[in-house]
């Protein structure tokens, strides 16, 4: 049994206590040991794909428990995956962070984003539905934290309106998980896919009800409609760093919704059966024209790119709401590529705003520093999230859309109209940034020296770029990742249940 | 017993969604607060309701399913803690805007220029 599996929940979690403890006001300091946690972990994420790509899902037994009554976490390709794009991320995040200043702007950036990374860390992990509240907690609380990080009014506010709206998510995940457990006496993940297939028909209501409402804490995370309406003020209001971080918080909706949909509610399962996804890929087909028209109608660089995401999520959905493998398979790649292309475009949006007198699209600025390399930069991540070739965003469409090739009438149409507007907006936004601002007659202030946020900003790029390139690999191994999700016959067995160890 | 518990369940919930839904920030976090009470003891009961009973093997006949009460209990745990950030956090807004109405003025939503940021965030 590797110990390894456990090492992206421990080891952030230690660090962000050592940092508490013993870093206090050291803000170097507290710079080095957050990067070298940082490497550390995507180390050890490589590791952990490569083992889950070779020997298939893995259980670990946390106090040495049986499955069904402790508490496992499970590493499977999807896990691994995720786990791997978050620590890639967070790299970027910490340089950025680091490169721009953001980290002193106030206290405890560095443990606050190791808390984070813990509490995401181990959702993509854990094997147990409880558990799963608990680091969604974890993950929350940090969040919070880094939500009014740097303080001032406007932001205070916005985080209580993102934290109550958590709150009541968290609450009605635990009435779902009440009413899992009081159908099935069981909150492991594999547990409940041997067991529901064998519930007394009398239950499958109440199951219903619980699928539902689980559908609707994910949807919460994951900014589908109708529950979207906390992201663009969150996002918009938040430090560009931290939205960039954020930017793989909504997947964690995502990856929820698709873990639960193919291992506990597969559509094979007779009292659910096609629920979910009769539920999801409307919202879905809404979340994206709902982000599209956002795009085209924001009021600021940060809001825009909040819809940018918004959109991003609701074609994500539609990819996951289907669930069939080919559509899965679209879907994972489309979380790979959205993931990086809406942190690349918030940091981009932070390089602008911190450069601009405002950060209103409505009324032209003096033109910023360093416009030519930031206005490249914007170009790449625009297309990218536009979902224009040359970039990873066209080939996540493309698979999407060939993924649906049957429904072309609805699904066709509402991902290449939404495209067109999106590609409308960035226009806009850019030509008022880049453009516009240099018929002012304005000399533009000192660049400062951001190497270090410019290299995170560009990594993400050159990520997206390889994400393209390599496109044909990494499909290959998505699609087989999709096939493991729906036979989880490996899945259910790394949990060993009923056995004695 | 069962008629008893349900309805104070649903009363409990019907009172945090109708708080949750008021304009005012405090009204809100007590509404929290109520819509975590019920569920506590929605979670409680998805262990069956017994009387007498210790969730120990052995110690009666019948136990208890003892595995909700630990579910609680770290539920418990996590909506105080959660409620107590968002009190934290609401008595920052209330102090910095001066009200504690829930909503964002559409003139402040667009504050995030470089300037105020400087004011009142550089520590160095």
């Amino acid at each position: 049994m590797s110990h390894w599996i456990i090492a992206p929940v421990v080891l952030p979690s230690l660090v962000a206590a050592l940092m508490v403890i013993t870093m206090r006001g050291d803000l170097l300091l507290q710079r080095v040991a957050g990067v070298a946690s940082i490497i550390a972990l995507n180390g050890i994420a490589l590791a952990l794909l490569w083992a889950a790509t070779v020997h298939g899902p893995e259980a670990y037994f946390l106090g040495d428990w049986p499955a069904p009554f402790g508490i496992v976490l499970v590493l499977d390709r999807l896990s691994a995956m995720m786990v791997a794009l978050l620590a890639l991320l967070a790299l970027a995040v910490v340089l950025y962070a680091i490169g721009s200043g953001w980290d002193a702007k106030g206290a405890h950036f560095h443990p606050l984003l190791q808390f984070l990374l813990m509490g995401i860390g181990g959702a993509f992990l854990t094997g147990d539905a409880f558990n799963l509240f608990v680091f969604f907690e974890v993950l929350l609380i940090a969040s919070y934290g880094l939500m009014v990080h740097a303080g001032g009014g406007t932001r205070t506010r916005a985080g209580i309106q993102y934290v109550a709206f958590n709150l009541v998510g968290s609450s009605l995940f635990l009435f779902a998980l009440a009413l899992v457990y009081g159908v099935t006496g069981t909150l492991n993940m594999a547990d409940l896919a041997v067991k529901l297939p064998t519930l007394p028909e009398g239950d499958a209501a109440l199951l219903r009800v619980a699928a539902v409402m689980l559908i609707m804490v994910f949807a919460i995370k994951g900014a589908l409609v109708p529950l979207q309406f906390w992201l663009p003020g969150t996002y918009a209001n938040a430090p560009g760093v931290v939205a960039a971080m954020f930017a793989v918080m909504t997947k964690v909706g995502a990856y929820a919704t698709l873990r639960f949909g193919t291992l506990v509610f597969p559509p094979s399962l007779a009292a659910t059966g096609d629920l979910l996804s009769s539920l999801i890929l409307p919202a879905g087909l809404v979340t994206l024209v709902v982000g599209a028209v956002g795009v085209l109608g924001a009021s600021t660089l940060p809001r825009l790119v909040a819809f940018g995401a918004i959109a991003s999520m609701g074609t994500a959905f539609i990819a996951i709401g289907a669930f069939t493998p080919e559509t899965t398979a679209a879907a994972l790649y489309y979380i790979l590529h959205s993931t990086l292309a809406t942190a690349a475009l918030f940091l981009v949006a932070d390089l602008v705003t911190r450069r601009r007198t405002h950060a209103r699209l409505d009324d032209t600025a003096p033109p910023i520093a360093q416009s030519g390399l930031i206005a490249s930069l914007y170009l790449a991540a625009a297309v990218a999230m536009a979902g224009m070739p040359p970039l990873s965003g066209f080939i996540g469409k493309l698979l999407v859309l060939d993924a649906f090739r049957d429904q072309t009438a609805l699904i066709w149409s509402t991902v290449l109209g939404s495209s067109f507007l999106m590609i409308l907006g960035y226009a806009r936004a850019g030509s008022h940034i880049f453009w516009k601002a240099s018929a002012l007659d304005a000399q533009p202030e000192e660049p400062r020296p951001e190497g270090l946020a410019f290299t995170a900003t560009i990594g993400l790029v050159v990520a997206l770029a390889l994400l393209t390139i390599l496109a044909g690999p990494i499909t290959d191994w998505l699609t087989e990742t999709a096939a493991t999700l729906y036979a989880p016959d490996g899945y259910i067995a790394a949990n060993q249940l009923g056995q004695e160890r | 017993m069962e008629a008893l518990v349900a309805s104070a369940i649903g009363l409990l919930t019907a009172v945090g969604i109708y708080l949750i839904l008021r304009l005012r920030t405090f009204p809100v976090i007590l509404g929290l607060t109520f819509l975590s009470y019920g569920v506590n003891v929605f979670l409680f009961t998805s262990g069956r309701l017994t009387v007498n009973a210790a969730p120990i093997i052995g110690r009666s006949e019948p136990y208890a399913d003892p595995l909700p009460q630990a579910l609680v209990l770290t539920a418990i745990v996590i909506s105080f803690g959660m409620t107590a950030v968002l009190m934290i956090m609401a008595i920052g807004g209330h102090l910095e805007a001066g009200h504690d109405k829930v909503n964002i003025a559409k003139d402040d939503d667009t504050q995030t220029d470089p300037q105020t940021e400087t004011q009142t965030g550089d520590r160095t």
